[in-house]
């Protein structure tokens, strides 16, 4: 029991000395503060101890100077932690443009996980050292999270949407990965672990999985399988749109309204077709709920991300029927 | 009752008719509209509530000495964070000061007979045991398992539990605070003595006013939250679950617009009850009374609106989670306030050392560190890696254990020759608060460090390297056992054999302390009238104007 009794948690991404940082202001705060007030009553009290039992005390003027000292110093500082700590979780939850996406799926009581080569593993992710990471969540079931403290990072992973984490890790090694939010019986066997490797050895690594396909290829081939290639065909959009540069532009709906072809936009078009009619088409394709699982949903949305503009860049094509 | 006798005699002739021997029986007591009365009775059944909720709590800290889950099934021990969280916080901690400390003395203190609506008064106490009853009757037949906070779609279309019998029990518990709420408003408005300006009441009322305020508005948010809970389980409405559609962001809005204002539900009247404790054992005005009375209504209209602090890495806006942080920072400032002028209240005081003072002190330097850590989990870039901790769990610990029992027992202790005429032993009532706040400390101290370190809440079982740490708590925990049982004897005892306390055992002013002890069924022999100020240590602030000897 005593071999193994840290005090503090590695620190071992990018974003950890940040968090460590404002944490420590907060504590030095919190410390100052409770100590002030233990060491002000404890010496008032004795100080002014009553020494005749009929002794009553003096009763002072309302001192109004005295009560703005105390409410605005703290407001001060206040502001100070409030400033500081939205920058640091600005920093830690947007992801960098350059980061490598992965993607991650919680279900009742596993992480599995998919590299962007196509690699998967069930409850470890394998990382490069040194690299931005960004890993894209959602949830078959439940409401997980992410959280992995050696690098502060945390997320909250919620069915019917994703939602992101990023890090950089900067020390080779395992580190915890907990689920954070309570998500049933195994709650407390949802945990997993996050391997940081030299970017050589993870490439070797990855080479041993064996020839995996990367998710927008697994998508392509499920896109045939499903037969969506049907509808949404490259040569014609007479009963579905075109899906060649859809993803990242905006789309005009039946309603008049306008919305960016994001991944969330994708999913719901996959699950609940009516939800958001494109302008100029009839709402006649069928629901896929129940039959894609959330890890073909990603792969599709990786296919029809492979489609957009070739340069890969998010350079918005305009969707059919689209006013100037 | 004979009140003309009652007067012709020496106050502490055994004659002397008071609540509580004005009429006997279980139906005088079952039937009773007096609020004293009626204080009491929430007492008992809050004791039991609380029991339950200790014990599972015992139960959890049983489990954790260990790291590997073996002691319960991790089904068990779902069920036991779930109802130790349910009971204690909706019937124990939000009832625990208003409803018996509150319900006791607000009319007493403001010189008046009676509550605004004794009947409903009445009736909110059959509500709470109804309420009560039902989500008991869920745990004996295996409980619920979804953490008091009910996050949907685990509860409304995953967890096998009793989540809506419990729901049912907490709806109809929460009609008792409403109905306790409105009985406190009118009362306030309505009833106060001659002379007792609403600048003359003593802070505890102040409190207890922006308490109310809270249960009324709060209270059916969450009513109507565990409706739609109910309704998406029982017949797959589309409302939090997106497998029907709907969004599981939404019901944690709803609940945490209700729960978070719920934590001051229960830490504003404990705040009233240390400014009467520092105000009577320093023997002087409370410092800045206008500031400690007008804080309290700064923290019920702030608390309505820093809700999503508790959701910060749930899924909302970043522009969302800086408008909330610095709300939450800003409602930080009015506990500020009132910490600081009750340790000025202590400057020039004449400090006595009698153990309700030291639950009072116990409880600034508890809910100082309470309220700081609360800042730290306010400050975004903390939260990020703390919430859903041990550090959160170890923060509202300090708050509501450090700050609302400390303050309910401190009342309790301060009270208690009021409600039963009687004293209880110095000795015991001092060791006890002692191993309270040692034990406190031992229990929740090290949780803040687990917090930091990464253990998440709700494990049933947890990697090796958190063990030390854990097992400290549990050893606490074992401590505060040892400081909760305590005063059930020696109360116990006090109330046969404790020595007579007399009207005004600690020297305090306030119109209670003017009245016999036990008081008498209409509160005062001849009605009061308020004539200076709260807290008027060394001038006479009431006069009895058709009975003057009665001071004499």
């Amino acid at each position: 029991m005593w071999q193994n009794f840290p005090l503090f948690p590695d620190q071992a991404s990018t974003i950890a000395p940040k968090v460590d940082a404002i944490f420590f202001f907060g504590l030095g705060v919190a410390a100052f503060f409770s100590l002030l007030i233990a060491v002000l009553v404890i010496a008032l009290a004795v100080r002014y101890r009553r020494r005749r039992p009929d002794q009553i005390g003096e009763d002072e003027a309302p001192h109004d100077a005295l009560e703005i000292v105390w409410s605005v110093i703290p407001l001060l500082i206040l502001l100070v932690m409030f400033g500081w700590g939205a920058r640091v979780y600005f920093q830690a939850t947007r992801p960098p443009a350059n980061a490598v996406e992965y993607y991650g799926i919680g279900k009742q009581w596993m992480w599995k996980f998919q590299h962007p080569s196509g690699v998967r593993e069930i409850n470890e992710l394998h990382v490069p050292l040194g690299k931005p990471i960004k890993v894209k969540l959602t949830s078959e079931d439940v409401i997980h999270d992410f959280f992995v403290p050696a690098f502060r990072v945390k997320y909250d992973v919620i069915p019917g949407r994703y939602t992101t984490v990023w890090f950089q890790a900067t020390k080779v090694g395992t580190y915890h990965l907990f689920c954070d939010e309570y998500c049933g019986a195994e709650h407390s066997r949802m945990v997993g672990s996050i391997v940081v490797m030299d970017p050589k050895d993870y490439e070797q690594w990855l080479t041993r999985g064996g020839g995996a396909a990367a998710p927008a290829a697994s998508g392509e081939e499920l896109f045939s399988s499903l037969a969506c290639s049907t509808c949404h065909r490259t040569d014609s959009t007479v009963r579905a749109p075109l899906l060649v540069g859809l993803y990242g532009s905006q789309v005009q709906l039946a309603d008049g309204s306008t919305v960016k072809a994001d991944d969330d936009y994708v999913r719901e078009s996959i699950l609940n077709p009516q939800a958001k009619v494109v302008n100029g088409f009839q709402p006649i394709m069928p629901s896929y709920k129940g039959q894609v699982s959330e890890e073909q949903i990603l792969q599709l949305i990786n296919y029809i991300k492979s489609l957009a503009a070739p340069a890969g860049g998010a350079t918005p094509t305009p969707a059919p029927g689209k006013k100037g | 009752m004979s009140s003309e006798a009652a007067v012709a005699e020496a106050p502490h002739n055994t004659h002397r008719v008071h609540y509580l021997n004005a009429n006997y029986g279980v139906r005088s007591w079952l039937l009773t509209k007096d609020h004293k009365r009626i204080g009491i009775l929430y007492a008992i059944s809050m004791t039991f509530f609380f029991a339950i909720g200790g014990i599972m709590a015992a139960l959890i800290r049983l489990e954790l000495a260990t790291p590997a889950g073996d002691l319960v099934q991790p089904d068990t021990y779902n069920r036991l964070f779930t109802m130790h969280g349910i009971m204690m916080v909706f019937f124990f901690l939000i009832p625990s000061v208003p409803a018996t400390l509150g319900n006791f003395l607000i009319p007493l203190m403001i010189g008046a007979k009676d509550l605004a609506f004794p009947k409903l008064n009445l009736a909110s106490w059959y509500i709470f045991n109804i309420g009560g009853a039902i989500t008991l009757y869920a745990l004996l037949h295996g409980g619920v398992d979804t953490g008091w906070t009910f996050y949907a779609p685990y509860s409304t279309s995953f967890s096998n539990t009793w989540v809506v019998v419990t729901g049912v029990g907490i709806f109809i518990t929460g009609f008792a605070s409403i109905l306790t709420g409105l009985n406190f408003i009118v009362t306030i408005h309505r009833m106060r003595a001659p002379g007792m300006t609403w600048f003359r009441m003593p802070l505890f009322v102040w409190s207890h006013y922006a308490t109310s305020l809270i249960m009324i508005l709060g209270t059916p948010v969450v009513a109507i939250t565990i409706l739609m809970l109910a309704g998406e389980r029982l017949f797959h409405i589309g409302i939090f679950d997106p497998a029907y559609g709907g969004d599981p962001v939404l019901f944690q809005h709803l609940f945490w617009f209700y729960s978070h204002p719920a934590v001051y539900i229960m830490i504003l009247p404990s705040m009233g009850v240390v400014s009467e404790l520092v105000a009577a054992f320093a023997r002087k005005r409370v410092f800045g009374y206008g500031f400690v009375a007008f804080s309290s209504l700064a923290i019920a209209v702030l608390g309505f609106l820093v809700w999503a602090h508790h959701m910060f890495i749930a899924g909302v806006s970043v522009y969302a989670a800086l408008v909330f942080s610095i709300l939450t920072m800003l409602v930080a400032v009015p506990s500020a306030i009132k910490v600081f002028n009750w340790t000025a209240t202590l400057y020039k005081g004449s400090v006595s050392w009698e153990t309700p003072m030291l639950y009072a002190l116990g409880f600034i330097g508890l809910f100082t560190i309470g309220g700081l850590t609360g800042v730290m989990l306010g400050t975004l870039g903390i939260d990020l890696h703390v919430t859903d901790t041990y550090f959160v769990v170890a923060h509202f610990h300090y708050v509501m254990v450090g700050g609302v029992i400390m303050g309910y027992l401190g009342g309790l202790h301060y009270w208690w020759p009021k409600i039963t005429g009687r004293m209880y032993p110095v000795f015991w009532s001092k060791l006890a608060a002692l191993i309270v706040f040692i034990g406190f400390n031992l229990t929740f101290f090290p949780q803040f460090l687990l917090g930091y370190l990464g253990m998440p809440r709700r494990y049933h079982a947890y990697p090796p390297e958190f063990q030390v740490l854990n097992v400290m708590s549990s050893a606490g925990a074992t401590v505060l056992a040892v400081g909760y049982i305590l005063p059930l004897f020696y109360f116990a005892w006090s109330m046969r054999y404790g020595k007579p306390a007399g009207e005004n055992p600690w020297g305090a002013v306030g119109l209670e302390w003017e009245t016999s002890s036990p008081p008498p069924p209409e509160n005062f022999e001849v009605m009061p009238v308020v004539v200076g100020e709260a807290y008027d240590y060394g001038k006479k602030a009431y006069s009895f104007p058709k009975q003057e000897a009665k001071l004499g």
